[in-house]
């Protein structure tokens, strides 16, 4: 039994390649994450639309551009170059300004500014209209109110995470998703490869019991997945500061738990495919895909409609995640996600069980 | 050295892998239509001479010809001329036995006729016309030894290398296979053939005993039982196999 | 020509006669493009508030009245004490607390500013941003109707109005839909054909290919082919999926949307093959292949809005298919772009594409 996990390790081990990229990845996407990628809006090219180019328009212009929001584009003419600008994905928003804006704004007219975005990207120009809206209200309110009026302030804080970074968001996700692309994923194509090549069989015929021949495919697995998810939480805390506010060892234990329940996920799909390539298809669309987008990783499951709401609630990813989020970022204990935990616990067993069986009836 | 006369020439074939030579200064001549024995112990550096001579494998030195090309500069060349069936299984055995001729016939450039007749012919010759549309992964191992050997030779190649055909099947159809091997050579194919069974070594015209990774011994079957006072080739083979023993 | 079909027809017989893989590749992808639609949406249609108001007079339930009285907020609980607030933060059960200090209305009377706390769950920093902006434009609303009771001339000398073009219901499906599709075809595309070529590596077929006068070109071209119908193939039923299903506005030409995918995939099946002929196992090519996928997505601004990202992971997006297929397809399905729109980036995906498709052959080894 010892000689066959050692085998298995060398196996992996040697195969510098997979190594690089096995511990290469998660670095590089948490790099990625802090430093590149992010759903914040700002830079965002606009163009403006302004015939009467008078003292108002400029002073909003420039009160549009000196935030950090928008860029500037183009000085478009007409509604065709509106349509043209947005066509060849030159601009985000085009500002409309009336004609004569100084003028009939001394009349006491109420000039209109038109704001029109591109709405190909919803959330883009949802958060767009609101921020230039919300500029050109302010330039107005700070021009023609004066202060000492009765008004409720609003006193923000961000619980958290203050500087709303979006490594915090992605620091659980991508845990997680490792865990399950280590686990689940290799494990269940190691083993169809076993079976594809033939070689299960001798192992099968061998005097170790089937038990003792999955364990020794798995535990190389288990120690790669926690060295990774190890060395993820620490770049993330030393690079971005990312921190564990709850018991570290409370984190670990949690995430075993989890690199267990995929392990057992990758003995279930390993059984009931016949090659890699079934497994690895297996392992991305039912695993990876639902873990990325229904785990709330990237969108919260609460925004989602009732149904995914449920099938999410089938993701172990799902539970895992809110699990260290409570952990790292709000510090919390077992007394506030016990019910998480036994939830994971209870996926696990079923997937052991039903593996079990898959694998006695293959065998008889 | 009339090269029209032979199928390969091989000269001083030397091949390494860093420190290890797996063909130490091979020379050999197979004269067409002549059935070549290729005899070693496994590891003896068999597979990695006969992947050179089909020119899956660049040798590191050496002057070697195959149906009258280099096999340095002219490997595609030789590739039409031959056929080749590998120690590993190479058909797919999730198509059909008509499906694997009609592949490996398709890529050899044959037309779909020549592929119809070809498959009819040799599937004909194995009495197994109704096999046609049956998946490989269920025919047993000795019929698919012998579909591998007709797909080999199904383009006509002029030189035909097996790699072990014969590993791993029963007494009875070795002797079947022999006799397809045989009919082969008799249409003209010369037939170049590893194999660790001794026995097999006696249907050869001619045959070699490679040793470490050289050539030990090289003439008929008569001959070299003659040579080492040898009843069987057996015989032969484990006095050279022990001279390599004693020697280490 | 002639040899390359017969390697396409081997291919098609293998993938059709793979129980497994047929609803794999043909079923599974459709039902990822139902549910992941839906699934992938950064709206916030529901914040759940918490309020501890502490000064309980007419004006501080009339401020929480206009909460409650909005779509997006729904009071989870009420209180008096901040700490039982903080707790349904931290259980997850609330999104957002508003604290309304005793002396509230007090301020408001004699013509004060009046504090509230508002303190978010900000993990999710951009959507802690969002709800944050929906809770600021709430009490902006009710300072306008406090202002203007003081005095009615009061208000803003501009109107400013806005709309929203190609997508006026702000549909977030609309948006993301394009997006998957892409990601389905080219999870088809990159993997399947890589893999095929690892695994007749693995299974040791490849010798017996090898060994014939097969030139290098009609291999790759043979792999290429097969998977390259299957990946349009399946992009076609998306469309027809985006179309009936979610009304995916279909605005340009639905060839050109076809031209697009057929020069893309030659770049991602291109790269899929390539890092066939680097590896030997089906497993260190996945690997591969996977690695690559997961930051050509992730940068691609599939997700996340690309003008987001700093300079230098704008220019990385140069290497990036992903990146130009996305905005190409968004573009012209969402807004009608047509050829010369997208010509720019169509010229370098074809050029990248032959690049890489060539480096695939050059690197492919029929003789080690």
């Amino acid at each position: 039994m010892k000689r066959f996990v050692i085998k298995e390790f060398l196996h992996i081990f040697r195969d510098t390649r997979s190594m690089i990229i096995l511990f290469g990845m998660p670095l590089v996407q948490v790099l990625l994450f802090g430093f590149a990628i992010t759903n914040e809006v700002k830079d965002v090219k606009v163009s403006v639309v302004d015939p009467a180019q008078d003292e108002v328009t400029t002073a909003i212009r420039n009160s549009l551009f000196s935030s950090a929001y928008f860029l500037k584009g183009e000085i478009l003419y007409s509604q065709n170059e509106i349509e043209e600008s947005f066509r060849k994905g030159k601009n985000k928003m085009v500002v409309v300004f009336e004609n004569d804006f100084a003028g009939k704004l001394g009349r006491g007219e109420k000039p209109s500014i038109q704001l029109i975005a591109d709405a190909s990207d919803p959330n883009t120009a949802n958060l767009v209209v609101n921020y230039a809206n919300g500029i050109i209200n302010n330039h107005f309110q700070t021009l023609y109110t004066n202060p000492g009026l009765p008004v409720v302030v609003p006193e923000v804080r961000m619980m958290y995470n203050p500087a709303l970074a979006g490594v915090y968001m992605f620091v659980p996700g991508i845990i997680t998703v490792l865990l399950m692309l280590v686990s689940a994923m290799m494990t269940s194509i190691s083993i169809a490869r076993e079976k594809e090549l033939g070689t299960m069989e001798v192992l099968l015929v061998s005097p170790l019991k089937p038990i003792q021949i999955v364990a020794g495919k798995v535990l190389p697995y288990v120690l790669l997945s926690f060295i990774n998810a190890v060395s993820i939480l620490l770049l993330s805390y030393f690079v971005f500061g990312v921190p564990v506010n709850g018991s570290v060892v409370l984190l670990l234990a949690e995430s075993i738990l989890f690199i267990v329940l995929a392990l057992s996920l990758g003995i279930l799909i390993s059984t009931v495919s016949n090659n890699q390539q079934t497994a690895m298809m297996l392992s991305m669309f039912a695993l990876m895909l639902p873990t990325i987008l229904l785990s709330g990783f990237i969108f919260p499951v609460e925004n989602m409609p009732d149904i995914l709401q449920w099938l999410s609630a089938l993701m172990p990813p799902r539970w895992f995640i809110q699990i260290i989020k409570s952990i790292m970022l709000k510090g919390t204990g077992l007394a506030y996600f016990w019910k998480e935990t036994l939830i994971l616990i209870a996926m696990t067993i079923v997937f052991i069980l039903v593996s079990v069986k898959k694998f006695k009836i293959r065998l008889a | 050295m009339n090269s029209a006369a032979y199928a390969i020439e091989a000269q001083n074939l030397v091949k390494r892998f860093g420190s290890f030579t797996a063909n130490d200064n091979l020379s050999f001549f197979v004269k067409k239509g002549e059935i070549f024995g290729f005899l070693g112990a496994n590891g003896a550096g068999k597979t990695t001479a006969i992947r050179i001579l089909c020119g899956l494998s660049k040798p590191t030195s050496g002057k070697i010809s195959v149906a009258g090309f280099n096999v340095f500069t002219q490997a595609e060349k030789i590739k039409q001329r031959i056929g080749y069936m590998s120690q590993r299984f190479s058909l797919y055995e999730d198509l059909t036995v008509a499906e694997n001729f009609r592949f490996y016939g398709g890529i050899y450039g044959m037309s779909r006729d020549q592929i119809r007749q070809k498959t009819e012919e040799m599937l004909g010759k194995l009495n197994i016309a109704e096999l046609r549309d049956t998946i490989i992964a269920s025919l047993p191992l000795g019929i698919r030894q012998k579909l591998a050997f007709s797909v080999a030779i199904m383009h006509s190649p002029e030189i035909v290398f097996l790699d072990e055909p014969t590993g791993g099947v029963d007494p009875i159809t070795r002797r079947q296979f022999w006799e397809m091997i045989y009919q082969a050579a008799a249409s003209g194919i010369t037939v170049f053939v590893t194999t660790h069974y001794m026995d097999e070594a006696e249907y050869c015209h001619r045959i070699s005993i490679m040793v470490d990774g050289r050539i030990e011994a090289l003439g008929t079957p008569a001959e070299l039982k003659a040579v080492h006072h040898a009843l069987s080739m057996n015989d032969v083979f484990i006095k050279l196999a022990r001279k390599a023993v004693n020697k280490e | 020509m002639r040899i390359i079909f017969y390697i396409v027809q081997k291919e098609f017989l293998q993938v059709f006669r793979n129980r497994m893989m047929l609803p794999i590749i043909f079923v599974i992808p459709v039902f990822q493009l139902l549910i992941l639609s839906y699934a992938v949406t950064f709206e916030i249609k529901r914040i759940n508030l918490y309020v501890v108001d502490n000064d309980n007079t007419v004006s501080s339930r009339s401020l929480i009245q206009h909460f409650a009285s909005s779509p997006f907020y729904h009071i989870v609980g009420h209180g008096s004490d901040n700490q039982a607030g903080m707790e349904f933060i931290q259980k997850g059960k609330a999104h957002q607390m508003i604290s309304l200090l005793p002396g509230f209305e007090k301020a408001l009377n004699s013509g004060h500013p009046a504090r509230v706390q508002v303190i978010n769950d900000a993990i999710n920093g951009s959507a802690a941003s969002l709800m944050s902006a929906y809770t600021v434009s709430i009490i902006s609303n009710f300072n306008k109707e406090i202002i203007t009771s003081f005095n009615p001339d009061a208000g803003a000398a501009a109107k400013v109005q806005w709309s929203f073009w190609f997508n006026p219901e702000l549909d977030y499906k609309t948006y993301m839909v394009p997006g998957i599709l892409v990601l389905l075809v080219t999870i088809i595309g990159m993997f399947l054909a890589g893999m095929n070529v690892v695994r007749e590596k693995e299974i040791g077929t490849i010798e017996q290919i090898n060994v014939t006068p097969i030139k290098k070109y009609q291999f790759i071209a043979g792999k290429l082919i097969p998977f390259w119908i299957i990946a349009l193939f399946e992009l076609a039923v998306g469309l027809i999926f985006a179309r009936l299903v979610f009304s995916i506005p279909i605005l340009g030409n639905i060839f050109l949307i076809f031209l697009i995918a057929s020069v893309y995939l030659l770049v991602v099946m291109g790269i899929g093959l390539f890092l066939s002929t680097v590896t030997n196992t089906q497993q260190q090519s996945m690997f591969l292949a996977w690695f690559v996928l997961v930051i050509f997505i992730l940068m691609s601004g599939l997700f996340t809005p690309v003008e987001s990202m700093p300079q230098w992971a704008r220019n990385l997006n140069v290497v990036n298919p992903i990146a130009y297929f996305i905005a190409m397809i968004r573009m012209v399905m969402l807004k009608g772009s047509g050829f010369q729109h997208i010509s720019r980036e169509l010229g370098i995906l074809l050029l990248y594409g032959t690049a890489i498709l060539s480096l695939a052959v050059w690197r492919y080894r029929k003789t080690t």
